[in-house]
C-alpha cells in the first residue's frame, strides 16, 4: 500500500494546478479518493465525525442489489433455456445470463461514468459516489434483450438531462435510473414492452419451443389470463419472465433486508410502498369488475417490478420526500398509483415506473404541506404565548 | 418523583479516556488568556497594553458596543502580549501570572440587600456578566434586557465531558450564593435542570428557591438549548437567559468573597491523555502544565481541544482554556491517508447508522481522530440530522434556509431555538459533511445584523 501511496503522491503534482494534466484532476481525485480516503482533517466544528461518508453509503446500496443480480444472471439463462428447451443445468444458465447481462452493466457504467467524470471535471467539483448505484440499477431494470446502444443512450440521456442539468447527484428532482426507462419506454415501446423482449433471444425467434410464452405475469393479468399467471411460489422466487433484477422478490428481500439493518434505506418508504399496493389491491378486491381486479391482493406486491421499485427506486433519498413525515405519505402513495395504474391502464402494465416518477415529482410538494405544518405549529404556539402574557 | 422530560432522539459517542475522578491541583500556569473570540459577535476594544500591570477582576477589554460589559483579568500580573490575526483581529489578551495574586475588591455583600442594578453592575465590573448568556444565539446577555427566566444544566452530557456533580461538590455555598444573584436577574424562575438517570448532587438538589426539571436520554439532553426546547420553547421576542453551573460558583463567590475568583474544575480526557482526570485550575489558564509528559504521542500528532470534541475550540499545545470550557480534550489528529477506508469492516469505526462491523462489539469505546472520514458533498441522505436533534425542528430545512439567506424561513423554522451546541451532532452524524454550526453561527449573525439582538 506504501508504494502506491507513494506512487500516488508522485504523480499527483501533474494533476494540481498548473500540472500539465491539471484538465484531468477530478478524474484523477476521483481514482485516489477511491484508493485512498483522504487525509483531510476537520477543521471547524465538530472535531470528529462520523465513520459513513457516500461511498460507504452507496457500496452498501450496490451489495444490496447483488442478490437480485446474481439471481437476475441465473434466471435470464433460466428463461432461455425453458424458451429453447435446453437442459437447466446450473453453470451453462448461468454462464449464458453473465454473458448477456454482463455487456449491458459495462455499458452502463463506461457512458454514465464517462459523462459523470466529464460534467466534475468541467465543474472542478470532486466526482459524486451517486452513479455507482444508478448504473447498477439500470441493468436491473431493462428486459434483457435490450440492445446495447440503446442502454448507452438511455443511460447519457438520464445522466445529462435527469441529474447534470440540475447541477448533479444530490440535486436530481427524478430518479436517475427510472427516467433512463422511462425514456426507453416511450422512445423504444417495442423493445420495452410486449412479450417477446423479457427472455433472451426469443425476439429472433430461433431454436424457440412451440408454444412458449415469454408474457410477464402481469401482462397475462392484464389480458385476463388469469389461468397462466405463475404460482405465487414462481413469482416470489422470481422463476418468471421480466426486467433482469426485478423478479425475484425474495433476492429484492434479501436486499432491504441489508438496507434496512445498515440503516441506509428508509424502511419508513418500503413498508409504505407496500401498504400502499396492497390498500389499492384490496380496494381493487371489493369493486372487482374484470379479473385483473379480482387477483388477490398480496399478488401485487410479487408481481412486476413493484418490490423492486419499493426497495430500491422509492428509498432514493435524494428524490424521495426528505420528511419524516413525508416519507409515510409519499410511499403510500407510490403504492397505490402503482396498483392502479397497472390495473385500469393496460397499455402501461408497469404502473411502479410511472408511479414512482409521478411522486418523484410531488415529494416536494408533500414537503412543503409538511414544513408548513410545522411553521404553522410554531406560529400558534408563539401566538398563544404573547396572548398569556 | 418529579415529571422527567424523556430526551428520545440523540447520540452517545462512546470514547476513550475518560477522566478519572481524581483531583489535582496545579501550580499557577505560566500565562493566562482571555480571548475574544470565545464571544461570538463581540467587537473588543482594550484597555491595556502591553506591559500593564493588572490584578485579577482589572478589565482587559470591553465590548465596543456595549462599554458596561468589562471582560477581566483572571489573574494579577502584567500583560504580556496582545495576539492579533488577520486585519488585527485581537485573538488574545495573555497574562503573566504574578506569584503573589492579587485581587480587585468589589465588596463583600449580601445578595438580598441588593437591588437588581447593583447585582448586574457588581457582575459587569468584575468581569462575569459575559457568563450570562442569553437565547436566542446563545451570545453574551444584553444587561438591559429583562429574560423570561433563567435556565442552568445541571450535567453535561457531551463526549467525555466532566461529571458536574463531581465538579461543583465542595462548592455549595458559593453556588447557592450564585442563585441567589441570578434569582435578582429575572422575575420569572431560575431553573435548575437535573439528570434523572442518576441522583444528583446536593449541591444542586439543596438550592431554594428554583425549579427542578428532570431530563432523561442520551446527548444532547444535557444542552440547556435542548432542556428549554422541552419545558418553555422560545418563541419570537422571548429571552431565556443560561448559565453554565461553574460559572455560577464564580459568580457565587463574587458575592461571598468579594473579589472574581475564576478558579474551576476542569476535566482532561480524550484517548491520547495518559493521565485523564480534574484539574482544578483558573479560567483562562495554558494548558501546557497539565498535557506535559501527559500524553501518548508526540504533541504535533495530536489535536488539543478546549471543550469537548463536539463544539470545542481547536487550540495549541500551549493554548489556552476557553471562557466557557469545562474541559480539555486531547485526541489524535486524523492527516493520514486509509487504503480502500470506506470498504474496511471497520470494527474501529464509529457510526450512527449500522454500517460498520463495530455495532456487533456493544459497548466498545473509540479512539476517534480528526479526519474527514470522507469527501464533501451535496446533500443526499435524509433524516439523518433529525435522529440526533432532539427538537421539533426540520433541521436540513433549516441550514437550507441559512444558505439561502431566508431570514423569514430561518425564523419560521425555528433558528431561535437553536445554538451550534444542539446542532453539532448533526454536523457529527452528517454523511456528505456539511459544516452545520459554521452555517448556523452564520444565520445568527445574520439574523442579529438584520433583526437586531
Amino acid at each position: 500500500m506504501k508504494s502506491l501511496r507513494n506512487f500516488i503522491d508522485k504523480i499527483k503534482p501533474n494533476f494540481e494546478k498548473g500540472g500539465k494534466l491539471e484538465m484531468f484532476y477530478s478524474t484523477f481525485e476521483g481514482f485516489e479518493t477511491f484508493l485512498f480516503v483522504p487525509n483531510k482533517v476537520t477543521q471547524k466544528g465538530s472535531h470528529i465525525r462520523d465513520a459513513i461518508d457516500l461511498k460507504r453509503t452507496m457500496i452498501i446500496v450496490v451489495l444490496a442489489l447483488v442478490p437480485a443480480l446474481l439471481f437476475g444472471i441465473w434466471n435470464v439463462g433460466y428463461q432461455n433455456a425453458l424458451a429453447t428447451g435446453s437442459p437447466t443445468e446450473f453453470w451453462p444458465i448461468v454462464l449464458f445470463g453473465l454473458g448477456k447481462v454482463l455487456p449491458i452493466i459495462v455499458v452502463s457504467y463506461l457512458v454514465g461514468l464517462g459523462i459523470e467524470f466529464t460534467f466534475a471535471q468541467i465543474r472542478k467539483h470532486e466526482i459524486n459516489e451517486g452513479f455507482l448505484v444508478t448504473g447498477m440499477l439500470i441493468p436491473l431494470i431493462v428486459p434483457v434483450d435490450i440492445p446495447l446502444w440503446m442502454v448507452a443512450l438511455a443511460t447519457a440521456f438520464t445522466v445529462v438531462i435527469g441529474k447534470e442539468v440540475f447541477g448533479g447527484t444530490g440535486m436530481n428532482i427524478f430518479n436517475p435510473a427510472l427516467l433512463a426507462r422511462a425514456f426507453l419506454f416511450f422512445a423504444y415501446p417495442s423493445h420495452m414492452s410486449g412479450d417477446y423482449v423479457w427472455v433472451a433471444n426469443l425476439s429472433k425467434g430461433e431454436g424457440i419451443i412451440d408454444g412458449f410464452s415469454g408474457a410477464t405475469p402481469l401482462a397475462n393479468a392484464a389480458a385476463y389470463q388469469i389461468d397462466k399467471i405463475p404460482s405465487a411460489m414462481d413469482m416470489f422466487l422470481g422463476f418468471i419472465p421480466g426486467s433482469i433484477g426485478e423478479t425475484s422478490t425474495l433476492a429484492i428481500l434479501i436486499g432491504a433486508f441489508i438496507l434496512i439493518l445498515t440503516g441506509i434505506g428508509s424502511w419508513k418508504i418500503i413498508v409504505s410502498t407496500l401498504l400502499g399496493g396492497l390498500s389499492m389491491g384490496l380496494i381493487f378486491n371489493a369493486f372487482a369488475v374484470n379479473p385483473f381486479m379480482e387477483i388477490p391482493a398480496w399478488h401485487h406486491l410479487i408481481m412486476g417490478g413493484f418490490a423492486f421499485g419499493a426497495v430500491f427506486m422509492a428509498t432514493d433519498p435524494v428524490t424521495a420526500s426528505q420528511t419524516e413525515k413525508g416519507k409515510w405519505i409519499y410511499g403510500f402513495l407510490i403504492g397505490l398509483f402503482a396498483v392502479l395504474v397497472r390495473v385500469v391502464n393496460p397499455a402501461y402494465p408497469e404502473g411502479m415506473m410511472l408511479a414512482i416518477l409521478l411522486m418523484n415529482a410531488f415529494a416536494p410538494l408533500i414537503d412543503h404541506y409538511v414544513i408548513q405544518a410545522s411553521i404553522k405549529k410554531r406560529k400558534k404556539r408563539a401566538a398563544a404565548a404573547a396572548k398569556n402574557s | 418523583m418529579p415529571k422527567v422530560h424523556k430526551i428520545r432522539r440523540g447520540l452517545n459517542i462512546p470514547l476513550k479516556g475518560e477522566a478519572e475522578k481524581v483531583f489535582t491541583r496545579v501550580d499557577l500556569a505560566e500565562a493566562y488568556a482571555v480571548k475574544p473570540i470565545d464571544f461570538p459577535g463581540l467587537t473588543p476594544k482594550l484597555s491595556v497594553k502591553e506591559g500593564d500591570k493588572v490584578k485579577a477582576g482589572s478589565p482587559l477589554f470591553f465590548d465596543k458596543y456595549r462599554p458596561e460589559v468589562l471582560y477581566t483579568s483572571p489573574v494579577s500580573g502584567e500583560v504580556h502580549m496582545v495576539r492579533r490575526g488577520e486585519r488585527r483581529k485581537i485573538l488574545e489578551v495573555i497574562v503573566h501570572p504574578d506569584s503573589e495574586q492579587k485581587f480587585e475588591e468589589f465588596g463583600v455583600e449580601d445578595t438580598s440587600t441588593l437591588s437588581r442594578e447593583q447585582v448586574i453592575n457588581k457582575m459587569l465590573n468584575a468581569g462575569v456578566w459575559p457568563m450570562v448568556k442569553q437565547r436566542p444565539y446563545a451570545i453574551v446577555a444584553n444587561p438591559d434586557d429583562k429574560p423570561k427566566s433563567i435556565h442552568i444544566s445541571a450535567f453535561d452530557s457531551a463526549p467525555l465531558s466532566p461529571d458536574l456533580d463531581f465538579a461543583v461538590k465542595d462548592e455549595a455555598d458559593a453556588f447557592q450564593a450564585g442563585v441567589e444573584a441570578l434569582k435578582k436577574l429575572t422575575d420569572g424562575k431560575v431553573n435548575i435542570n437535573l439528570n434523572a438517570q442518576y441522583p444528583p448532587s446536593n449541591v444542586f438538589t439543596k438550592v431554594k428557591g428554583v425549579e427542578f426539571n428532570y431530563f432523561s436520554g442520551q446527548h444532547p439532553a444535557g444542552n440547556v438549548g435542548i432542556q428549554i426546547h422541552h419545558i418553555e420553547p422560545i418563541n419570537k421576542g422571548d429571552i431565556i437567559w443560561t448559565v453554565n453551573p461553574l460559572d455560577v460558583i464564580i459568580i457565587g463567590r463574587l458575592f461571598l468573597k468579594g473579589i472574581y475568583d475564576a478558579t474551576k474544575v476542569i476535566a482532561l480526557a480524550g484517548s491520547e491523555v495518559q493521565k485523564p482526570r480534574y484539574f482544578i485550575l483558573k479560567s483562562g489558564a495554558a494548558i501546557s502544565n497539565i498535557v506535559k509528559d501527559n500524553t501518548n504521542q508526540p504533541f504535533d500528532r495530536l489535536r488539543f481541544i478546549s471543550g469537548n470534541v463536539l463544539t470545542g475550540t481547536r487550540i495549541d499545545d500551549n493554548g489556552f482554556l476557553g471562557y466557557y470550557d469545562n474541559m480539555v480534550t486531547v485526541i489524535p489528529e486524523g492527516d493520514h491517508y486509509e487504503f480502500f477506508g470506506w470498504a474496511s469492516p471497520g470494527f474501529n469505526k464509529f457510526s450512527h447508522t449500522r454500517a460498520f462491523l463495530s455495532k456487533l462489539i456493544p459497548g466498545k469505546k473509540f479512539a476517534l481522530h480528526t479526519n474527514l472520514n470522507g469527501g464533501e458533498r451535496a446533500y443526499v441522505m435524509t433524516g439523518q440530522y433529525e435522529k440526533v436533534l432532539p427538537m421539533d425542528i426540520y433541521p436540513v430545512h433549516l441550514i437550507k434556509a441559512i444558505l439561502a439567506k431566508d431570514i423569514d424561513k430561518m425564523e419560521n423554522l425555528g433558528i431561535y431555538e437553536v445554538a451550534e451546541e444542539d446542532m453539532a451532532l448533526c454536523e457529527y452524524v452528517c454523511t456528505s459533511k456539511t459544516e452545520v454550526q459554521a452555517i448556523l453561527r452564520e444565520g445568527i449573525e445574520l439574523m442579529i445584523k438584520e433583526l437586531g439582538e
